[in-house]
């Protein structure tokens, strides 16, 4: 079998894997959000980022190869992948004591991870809309990272394609199929694995918020290296 | 609507890859993208509304909200500002009683900004309904104020409004002698494609686009994907700011870069072409269409070119306002109707472009030079340059010199030279490159233009002594900022971060560790961001940090910490809500 | 005891919910002032900052009042820390940041429903508002954070134990939190 070596430590890999892939499978965690075992690469938050023979590649759409030497573990990456967190952060608007999201929030629980502290940022504090039209799911789009995880769901899940990435720059934003823009008038079902998908709080099921009370959530007692390896290992 | 949308439809043959046609001829006919367009488009075309909503949002040249009839873009390039372009958009507006990023009230002119335009040496520049203004003055803005408030159609406007010259200032190995129209066709079939690839290899041709990849070992990889379409593709969306070569070489010589692409199209065994040709040259988009429409009839394009069983064809398609698209899998993304956001790589364009399909992209220059390359040898060409940088460079040329225009010069040809040539005097330093390039000082004029040691696709920028380094910086920056494409996080919100932080230290509101800060979104964009964008949009901060570093310094104040933000007009609006404005009703920006 | 640390904290805007954690410290507070002193703080009712080792910053800028306030403190504290998450983002009352500031104000003073005598305030005693509420990095220099809503008491202790012992503070997983 090939392998490859990451932080020195070797691990194999089978043809087509690519390299967060064969680090999944071989426990070892590399921070991402826009990267879910099953669904397209995507390649876009960058926290995945990984040094490969001394060029920075992002491991979830870079092919695993034989011999390749991966740095993942660094002490710059871990600094730079902060500073990448706290880009998402300061480019929305993300306050956590108010989300009903907080303690099961990927975004969140890879801050918590890289022992982010602050937003370091000036922040942007854009002005976004709150999506309440559809019954039975909201939209804040002030908590979008524009992960496209819930654009790939609806596609290669769901077979209809309810959400967009639409704009361009700092002025991305979540768009959704339907004549009027609004999700009320989107052929969304409540049982859509896009409207499950998103790591943070801005696609939510109505009425189910506030079923485990803070600090019983996901990431208040598991680091988001535990959880995610725990779920995506072997898939 | 119903019967124009028909209409249309029926003349992109309901293809949604050409997406970006019919809305483009949909702006043109009701000054924007209305939503009943974007409704009939999906239902026609079977593509989802969010698709239509992000081509529209993505590209600077289509807009959900009206227009003016008469689009005025102004073209906001350093060089254009160089030339007084601040003082002619002040006029403007006071004529048209108007203000930039705004359209009037009567709906008659809308008045905006645009990125550099290709025509800096003969700027200040603008686009009315897409169609080029160069050489704007005092005078040609009355002209064209009267014009649009007689509502006049411009296709009665007076020519020379629209005359864009060519300034071809210095000619080398291509220019000064052009091939003749199918020498280069007849030359490879007396050759054969082996033979002829294998001239292109001895050349040693690299991209002309910057990257410089070895163009015989594209074409090579492509040749050899196994797949029943492949695809040439011509990238003439110069979008780097101060470059406008290939505006001049499609205008002068189209016919040897349509021989270029047919011959690549042989030796890869490609059907079917595109010139990507940016949307800033809509005017020269008639006269290519003539010059393909002249190849079909003469048998160089069609079926069976020069009765050699070949079939080729040529279909220009345009850009529409995102300097994005000069990245080859943006360029593509783009051709398929989509936002020009560039793909993961692997895989490459030569085994999986167009439609997935194996598809080679190269510069303008780069099929001319191959068409000159198979009529004249290899070794003709290889003879010319440096080692590592075979042949010629065709240079844009602008700024502060007396002879702005194209310059074609042998690779290895020295900073120095070009400045006497193109009469730039008290030179304080050269964008060379364009904005992702680098920024060289008078003290490395010895340097040359060359892979190994300065590459550039063609854009080279003069500034004089009066010019300052902080403005041009700043200028580029939020040239990036305005065209990073959003898809990584590095890029979308550095860019945007980037900007803040040197407005704030150039506008004088920097203290101790505001430099420091400045370098670090720098290095974040520079290794993180996923593509040449965002990996070079630091480039005017960084090659001038690096060779002015106390400039930089002494716009610092001596103090620890001042606010990015501007603390007293932050209370602007309740000092006037509640009608104060004692003393405690404002702030000092820093702590007296 | 001569040499106390000098501890100084304030709530620009923010609940006090960070000084309520921080009172959560119970016996540890018995600890605490064996070895610190606190100078201004709403624990104390000193009025004005002296030379401090520490100071302790609950709650985001909302307005011009927290701007003299917070450089009062960044002049004299050796050390400044953001507390909890509005001093870190603005938390909570940037929710606002949303809504334009006059809006706002005309719902709160003019036009909302049961408002008598409506007039925005215009005392010159009263601090103006800023258009939007920012952290407080944005503001001062910052030299430490302090994430959660509020940090809890461990976080604090955490934080000044290790201050007290002369290492550089961290906080470990379970401590980071930003609700």
């Amino acid at each position: 079998m090939a392998s490859l070596t990451i932080d020195g430590q070797r691990i194999e890999f089978s043809e087509g894997q690519t390299i967060i892939e064969a680090a999944t499978a071989a426990g070892v965690y590399i921070p991402h959000l826009c990267h879910k075992p099953g669904y397209t690469p995507h390649g876009s938050c960058k926290l995945c980022t990984v040094n490969v023979n001394g060029r920075n590649c992002s491991a979830c759409t870079f092919p695993a190869a034989e011999g390749q030497a991966v740095l993942n573990n660094t002490e710059q990456l871990k600094q730079d992948r902060r500073k990448i967190t706290q880009m998402l952060f300061v480019e929305g608007n993300h306050l956590c004591p108010s989300c009903e999201k907080s303690g099961n929030c990927q975004l969140q629980a890879v801050g918590y991870q890289l022992n982010m502290l602050d937003n370091h940022f000036p922040h942007f504090y854009p002005h976004r809309a709150v999506d309440a039209s559809h019954p039975e799911i909201l939209i804040d789009h002030n908590r979008c990272i524009f992960c496209n995880l819930c654009v790939r769901a609806s596609r290669e899940k769901d077979g209809k394609n309810v959400f967009g990435i639409s704009g361009r720059g700092i002025n991305k934003r979540l768009i959704i199929n339907s004549a009027t823009g609004q999700l009320k008038d989107s052929d969304i079902d409540v049982n859509d694995s896009a409207a499950h998908i998103c790591p943070t709080g801005a696609i939510l099921i109505k009425h189910t918020a506030y079923q485990a009370p803070i600090g019983e959530r996901i990431y208040d007692h598991h680091s988001i290296d535990e959880v995610a390896l725990e779920q995506e290992h072997g898939k | 609507m119903k019967n124009f949308m028909q209409a249309a439809l029926t003349e992109i043959a309901y293809q949604p890859q050409r997406l970006l046609e019919i809305l483009r001829k949909i702006q043109q006919q009701y000054q924007h993208i209305p939503p009943q367009a974007i409704d009939y488009l999906a239902d026609e075309l079977k593509i989802p509304i969010t698709q239509i909503v992000a081509v529209a949002e993505f590209y600077s040249f289509f807009h959900l909200t009206p227009q003016g009839h008469y689009q005025i873009l102004l073209s906001d390039s350093i060089t254009d500002r160089m030339l007084g372009k601040a003082d002619l958009t002040t006029y403007l507006e006071q004529k048209l009683q108007l203000k930039l990023g705004q359209v009037r009230a009567d709906g008659l002119v809308s008045l905006n900004n645009t990125s550099c335009t290709g025509l800096c040496d003969q700027g200040p520049a603008a686009l009315i309904n897409g169609y080029a203004l160069p050489n704007l003055s005092y005078a040609s803005i009355d002209a064209i104020t009267a014009l649009i408030e007689a509502q006049k159609p411009i296709s009665e406007w007076p020519p020379e409004l629209f005359s864009v010259a060519d300034q071809i200032c210095k000619v080398d190995l291509l220019l000064s002698a052009p091939i003749e129209k199918s020498t280069g066709l007849y030359a490879m079939f007396a050759k054969g494609l082996t033979a002829s690839l294998a001239e292109i290899d001895l050349s040693d041709l690299r991209g002309r686009g910057g990257a410089g990849f070895k163009t015989a070992q594209k074409w090579q990889f492509c040749a050899e994907e196994t797949s029943q379409q492949r695809y040439v593709v011509c990238n003439a969306d110069e979008g780097e700011p101060g470059t406008f070569k290939d505006r001049v070489l499609l205008h002068r010589y189209a016919d040897q870069v349509f021989e270029g692409m047919t011959i690549c199209a042989a030796i890869i065994g490609a059907q079917q072409g595109f010139l990507y040709l940016r949307g800033e040259y809509l005017y020269l988009y008639q006269q290519l269409n003539a010059v393909l429409q002249q190849r079909r009839d003469e048998g160089l394009l069609g079926d069976n070119i020069v009765n050699q069983g070949l079939a080729f064809d040529i279909e220009i398609r345009l850009g529409a306002g995102a300097y994005i698209c000069g990245e080859e899998s943006a360029l593509i993304e783009s051709l398929e109707g989509k936002p020009g956001i560039p793909r993961n790589r692997p895989p490459y364009p030569v085994s999986c472009g167009y439609l997935n399909q194996p598809t080679v992209v190269n510069n303008v220059e780069t099929f001319l030079a191959a068409a000159a390359i198979v009529v004249n040898g290899g070794a003709w060409f290889a003879n010319v340059g440096t080692e590592k940088s075979a042949g010629s460079k065709i240079l844009s040329i602008s700024g502060d010199c007396e002879k702005p225009g194209i310059y074609e010069y042998p690779f290895g040809t020295s900073i120095a030279q070009i400045l006497n040539d193109c009469g730039a005097k008290n030179v304080l330093g050269v964008q060379i490159g364009g904005p992702s390039g680098c920024f060289i000082s008078n003290q490395e004029f010895d340097r040359q233009i060359a892979f190994e040691d300065l590459a550039t696709g063609g854009s080279f920028i003069v500034f004089n002594q009066q010019r300052k380094i902080l403005d041009i910086v700043q200028n580029f920056t939020d040239f990036f900022a305005h065209e990073s494409c959003g898809f990584c996080t590095p890029c979308r919100v550095g860019t945007s971060l980037l900007k803040k932080q040197l407005d704030k230290i150039a506008n004088g509101h920097g203290s101790a560790g505001d430099v420091v800060e400045l370098d670090a979104i720098s290095q974040l964009l520079k290794n993180y961001s996923h593509c040449g964008l965002g990996q070079t949009a630091a480039n005017p901060v960084l090659t001038t940090l690096q060779r002015y570093p106390e400039l930089y310094q002494q716009q610092l104040k001596n103090i620890s910490y001042e606010p990015g933000f501007d603390l007293d007009a932050a209370l602007e609006t309740a000092r006037q809500l509640a009608h104060r404005n004692d003393a405690a009703a404002h702030l000092q920006q820093v702590e007296e | 005891m001569a040499n106390k640390l000098k501890v100084a904290t304030t709530s620009l805007a923010g609940c006090f919910g960070c000084h309520m954690s921080f009172l959560d410290l119970d016996e540890r507070l018995l600890a605490l002032i064996e070895v610190a002193e606190f100078d201004r703080s709403p624990l104390t009712d000193i009025e004005h900052c002296h030379p401090c080792d520490i100071g302790l910053i609950e709650g985001g800028v909302c307005n011009s009042e927290n701007v003299h306030v917070l450089r009062e403190f960044r002049k004299n504290c050796k050390i400044l820390v953001a507390v909890g998450a509005c001093a870190i983002n603005g938390g909570l009352p940037a929710l606002r940041n949303h809504i334009p500031l006059e809006e706002c104000l005309l719902e709160a003073y003019r036009d909302g429903i049961g408002v008598e005598n409506p007039q925005i305030p215009n005392d010159p005693e009263l601090p103006l508002l800023l258009d939007k509420v920012r952290p407080i990095h944005e503001v001062v220099k910052v030299d430490y954070f302090l994430p959660g809503c509020p940090p809890s008491a461990d976080v604090f202790w955490a934080f000044l134990t290790a201050l007290l012992d002369g290492r550089e503070p961290s906080l470990p997983y379970d401590l980071v939190h930003y609700d």
